[in-house]
This record gives structure tokens, sequence and C-alpha cells, in this order.
């Protein structure tokens, strides 16, 4: 091979040669764009929040706000909107609380596996429904299936009871296990669960439980 | 295989390591194939050992089997081609089989304490001894600083080896490649609250290694091997590896970009994420064609029969260029685009292509390298298959090729109906997963995991008793 008149294209040389440089660019780009993306999704603050400036990831404190997951023309696809202020667990909960609730929550998600069943942000595993939004689905809220069970009357309260008892509250021949969690730990998860669905995922999952109730009925359009 | 601790032909220390290292390999995989079946059950009979022994514990024992068996039996390839390529018998050979009880010892402990423990409170203290709990990268903080020296210790062997002895091509790219790969751990050993964070730099590590490092390294052994096996001339299969090289890092590094679609990440990585890893597949199809180029080129010539001197490992490595092209590249194509994505993400769409991918693009090859391991044990001049050979791999094969259609049409069933026409949430979830179409798909994933295990259960005893066949048959 390292006779002169050989072509180039079978020559080691230029082949390692490119290599490194085709790694090496594709490496600084992802760096570069790294850098971007870090100061894209690192968490607002509650000033933000305050000010309505919109963050793909805000602060802790978007417990105390209602939160939707509303079609966006401009982009094409649904985003979460954060309105007005609401009480959680029946309170105002400061930056500092917030933070360390959120805390507990994203520890105790990872202490108690909810990944090797659930998706979080559609990873994991698919044995379990979908979290991304599960604080905005409609079995959860007031007439949907999930809430009356638990006999609470609130999107919040009836989530960490269901957490703490879960098999306790059966829908379905799959149930989730009993993980031996605390009151505390609850309303961690359920704080987690909030914050994770006002994080702008680009529209994930599309037309979130829009037509159950149609399908449940009989499923139809037709008059 | 087991012979072979006493009655071993090999000289080298490394390649003594190497067969250790495998060992353990098969022991794991037969951990993961039975955590699989007890998870794939789980789906079938939800009863089936609840708040027991739940999907969760099941299925993480099932993924982190997966991830450390090859781990093992890649190091035991680079230790077992190590002094063949280096033509030097190894530095500090014996803290690498100090590393190797320790990492084993590990090992064994993170497993009793994810089946015994299972899960913790939610504190600090839970992710650093008993689960990480992010999906992979389960093991516990200790774990990870344990991994991380024995794997500084691999690496010290491994390059100090490298500097000490020949310089080959192949070993160049090997030594460059298992730096990152090693490096990219510690991208997943830290904790934050922030769940779009943590994804980010939890794809570094998985998405760097599986389609990106990991690939490299299977480029480098399919070079190994094909100059071993098959005689292949070193310059034609050193030139195809940096080309590989060179496609699957300018593919696969940017490629990143098909997991920022949906965590909180900015929309730019729609175009990135489409456009690298689309590319993806190319190098796979490269590798396809040299692999078969090779071999037909080679069985060509006169008293062309003889010119495989491992059937078995030759089997083995054919399969891997059509399963890495199929599962890694096929498959993974399926649903990387995001306007298909958006529908497939999180269904067992997912499942099926990491069935076939994990399969197809690493298992395949590793168990290669293990049959070219028992050759060198045994002292064997031509390794020919065996009737366990080949029920081995044709049932292996064929179980995770119908386990991958099964979940193929199961995760197409939540894509329609969970998402396309119910819009995901708790309600569609379960309408989809009652659904007739989809259990049926679970009872065949079920089966072909039953015929996939018996494959496993012949192979082992392939492994355990071809090196004796074959010494004998040369006696």
């Amino acid at each position: 091979m390292a006779q002169e008149n050989l072509s180039v294209w079978t020559s080691i040389p230029f082949w390692r040669r490119s290599a490194a440089w085709v790694t090496g660019f594709a490496t600084i780009l992802l760096i570069w764009l790294t850098f971007d993306t870090m100061g894209q999704i690192s968490m607002g603050t509650d000033a933000d929040l305050q000010q309505r400036v919109t963050k793909r990831v805000p602060a802790a404190t978007v417990i105390n706000y209602h939160i939707e997951y509303k079609m966006s023309e401009k982009r094409g696809h649904e985003v979460p909107v954060i309105g007005k202020k609401e009480p959680f667990f029946g309170k105002e909960w400061s930056p500092k609380e917030a933070a360390a609730l959120l805390h507990l929550g994203k520890l105790t998600s990872q202490a108690k596996n909810c990944m090797n069943c659930h998706t979080l942000l559609g990873n994991g595993a698919y044995f379990a429904p979908d979290l991304t939004k599960a604080w905005l689905d409609p079995a959860w809220q007031k007439g949907g299936a999930l809430q009356p069970m638990t006999g609470k009357s609130t999107v919040e309260e009836a989530m960490s009871e269901f957490l703490m008892h879960p098999s306790q509250y059966p829908t379905h021949a799959r149930m989730m296990p009993d993980l031996k969690i605390t009151a505390d730990e609850a309303k961690g998860l359920v704080a987690f669960l909030k914050h994770m669905s006002s994080i702008d995922t680009n529209g994930f999952p599309r037309n979130f439980s829009k037509t159950v109730d149609q399908f449940k009925t009989g499923g139809t359009n037709a008059h | 295989m087991l012979t072979s601790i006493k009655t071993n032909h090999l000289t080298s220390s490394g390649q003594k390591l190497g067969m250790m290292y495998f060992r353990v390999a098969m022991v794991l995989f037969g951990a993961q194939l039975l955590m699989g079946l007890i998870a794939a059950i789980q789906f079938l009979y939800p009863g089936f050992l609840f708040e027991l022994f739940d999907f969760s514990v099941a299925r993480m024992v099932h993924i982190n089997a997966l991830v450390v068996w090859m781990l093992y039996a890649m190091i035991g390839s680079v230790y077992y081609m190590l002094s063949e390529e280096t033509e030097h018998a190894g530095v500090a050979m014996g803290l690498g089989k100090l590393a190797f009880w320790v990492l084993t010892l590990a090992v064994t402990v993170v497993v009793l304490v994810y089946i015994f423990i299972q899960i913790g409170p939610g504190k600090e203290s839970t992710i650093w001894l008993i689960n990480e709990g992010r999906e992979y990268l389960e093991a516990p903080r200790w774990a990870d600083i344990g991994i991380v020296v024995v794997v500084l210790t691999f690496y010290w062997n491994v390059f100090a080896t490298y500097m000490a002895g020949k310089k080959t091509g192949i070993m160049t790219v090997m030594v460059a490649n298992l730096m990152a790969l090693a490096g990219l751990y510690l991208a997943g050993m830290f904790f934050t609250d922030n769940i779009s964070m943590d994804q980010y730099w939890w794809w570094w590590v998985i998405h760097l290694w599986v389609e990106a490092t990991w690939e490299v390294f299977v480029g480098t052994l399919a070079a190994y091997a094909l100059i071993k096996i098959i005689g292949a001339r070193r310059e034609v299969v050193e030139m195809w590896l940096w080309i590989e090289v060179l496609m699957l890092f300018g593919s696969g590094i940017l490629g990143l970009g098909h997991h920022y679609f949906w965590i909180g990440t900015p929309e730019y990585w729609w175009e990135i994420g489409a456009l690298f890893s689309a590319l993806e597949p190319v190098p796979l199809i490269a590798m396809f064609v040299h692999v078969l180029y090779d071999w037909g080129k080679e069985q060509g010539g006169s008293g062309a029969r003889e010119t495989v001197k491992n059937n078995p490992a030759m089997a083995w490595l054919v399969t891997n260029a059509f399963g890495n092209f199929l599962g890694a590249g096929i498959w993974g194509f399926f649903h990387t685009l995001p306007q298909v994505n958006i529908y497939t993400h999180g269904t067992q769409f997912t499942a099926a292509h990491g069935h076939l991918a994990f399969f197809g693009a690493y298992a395949t090859i590793l168990v290669g390298m293990m049959y070219v391991g028992l050759q060198g044990a045994y002292g064997v001049k031509e390794m020919k298959s065996t009737f366990n050979s080949k029920m081995a791999i044709f049932l292996i094969t064929f179980g995770v090729v119908g386990m991958t259609v099964a979940l193929t049409i199961a995760g197409y069933e939540q894509v329609l109906v969970e998402r396309a026409e119910l819009g995901g949430g708790w309600n569609a979830f379960f309408t989809a997963q009652d659904l007739p179409w989809y259990i049926q798909a679970q009872l065949w994933r079920t089966i072909m995991g039953v015929v996939t295990l018996v494959g496993f259960v012949y192979l082992v005893i392939d492994l355990l008793t071809i090196g004796k066949k074959a010494q004998q048959a040369e006696a």
C-alpha cells in the first residue's frame, strides 16, 4: 500500500486522517450545541414565573400555578401554558420549600425505580403509562375515573393517595405495586410530576388524551 | 469452556484472563434471559410474582445483566486479542486479574441487592447504596466508582501493552475508542432535580456507547476476527476499519440528536437528529458488505473450504453483519425521524428495535469471539460447527427475530390506537394494552423468548464441549 502510484481511495493514511477530522469536527459541534442547550434547559427562576418569562424548564415554584397543555398555532403542536396561581396541597410554596419538595420527588422517583415500568419524557419501560403529562391527564381531573376512586377532591391529593396505596385502587389486572411510599415522598412525587408537565417537550405527547371520551362512549363522530 | 481452566493451551496471561471474562459473561447472559422471560410473562399474567418480584425489578436486572455481560465479553475480547495484536505478553496483567475479581464481586453484590432489597426510601443513601433508578445506569454510586477504578486498571493494561508492543491499526482504533467509551461513563454519574438535564446527559452515556463507541468496537473486533478466521489481508481490513470509524462517528456522534426531540431540549435537535441518525445505517451497510465480500473472496480461491478456520465463529460474525444492519440500521431508521417518532417514542417499537439491535450488533459478535477464544484455549487448528453450535445459532437468532417481529406488531398497535387515535394518557394506554392485537403480540413475544432460551442452553452446552470434541477430532 505504500507504493506512490496507488489511488488515494485505497490509502490507509488518507482514511485515517479523514476519520480523525470527521470525528473531531462532529465532537466539537456536539460540544458547542451542548453549551447552547444547557442554557436553554437549565431551570428557570421564581422571578421568571412571576414576570411571565417562558422557560423550557420552569422553576420548582411552577407547582403554585395552574398548568395547561394547549395547541399553539404558531408551533403546530401543544405547549404547556402556565396560568393563574392555584394552591398545591392547600398552600402556596415558597421557592425554597418548592425546590426541596421537587428534590425529594425526583430522588424518590429514582429510589422507587419508577422508570423500569413507566416512561418519563418517553424514556423508560413500557409496562405502565407515560408520566410526562400525567399531571394533566383527564383521568385524574374532576369527572375522570381516578379521582373519585381515591375519595379525594383535588388532583394532587388523589395522586398522592394512589401513590401511597396503589394496590388498594386497582383499575386493571395490571396494577402498580405498593412501593412503601411515605406521605412526604408522595407529595414530592406529585410535585415532580406537576413540574415535569410544565416542561416544553416540543409537543410530545401529541393530541394528549383528546379523544378518549369519544372512544369510550362508542367511539365515534357519527350522528 | 470450563475444562479449559485446567487444560489450557493459552500461554498469554491476557488470553487466560479474557477467557475468565467470557465465562462470567455467559452466566450473566443466562440471567438476562431468565429475567426477560419473567417480565414477558408479567405482561400476560400481571399477577405473576406481584409485590414479590415486580416487573420493575425483573426488567432492571434484565437490562443490567445485558449491559454487564456485554461489557464483560468486550473486555474479555480485548484481553484475548491484545497479546496477539501487540506481540507483547502484556503489562501489569496481575493487576488486571485482581481487577477481574473485584469487578465480579461488585457485580454479584449489586445484583443481590437489586433482587433482594430492590428499592429504598427517597434519600441520597438509596442512590448511593441500592439503586440509582436511571434506566440502564441503575448501578448504585458506590458501584459506579468501583467500575471506574476497574475500567482504569483494564485500560492501563491495554494502553501500556499497546505502547510497549507493536502498534497495529486495529489496536490504535481500539485504544482510542476505549478511552472515549470509558470516559463517557462519567457523564452518567451525577444527580440533578432537573429531569431534562438528567436525560440530556443520560443519553450521552447510552447513545454514545451503543450508537458510536460500541459500534466502532464491533468494527475492530470484526477486523481482528476476519484476519484470524478467514485470513483476510490486514491492509484491506484496516483500511475498511478507518472508513467505518469515519462513517460511524461522523453519523453517530450528532445522531445523538434523535434522543433530544422530546425531553425539553430545543427544536433544532429535530433537524440535526433526523439528518445524522438517518445516516447511521450507512456504515452498517458498509460493515455488512465488507464482511460478506471478504468472506466470498477468501472462499473463492483454491482449496476454498479450508480457509475458514473457525466455523461457528464465522457463522456468528456473518449473523452480526446481518443483525447489525437489520436491528440497528433498519429498525432504528423506522422510527428515527421526528415526524414518526412523536408517535413511536415510548412504545414497544423501541423495545423491538432494542432487542434486535443489541442482539444483532453486539451479542452475535461477542459470542463469535468466545468461539475464537475456545479455539485458542484448546489449541485447535480448525474448529468445525457441531450439531449444538447449529441449534444454538439457529434457535437464538430465530427467537430474537421472532420477539422483534412480535414487539414491532405490539408497537404498531400502540402507535395507531394509543397514540394516533387516542392521544396517549392513562386511558389510552390501557385501552391499547387490553386489545387482543396487543395481547396476541405479547404472547408470541413470550413464546419466542422461550425459543431463545432453549437456544441459549444449546449454546452453553456447545461452548462447554466443542473444544474437547475438536481436540479429539484432530488427535
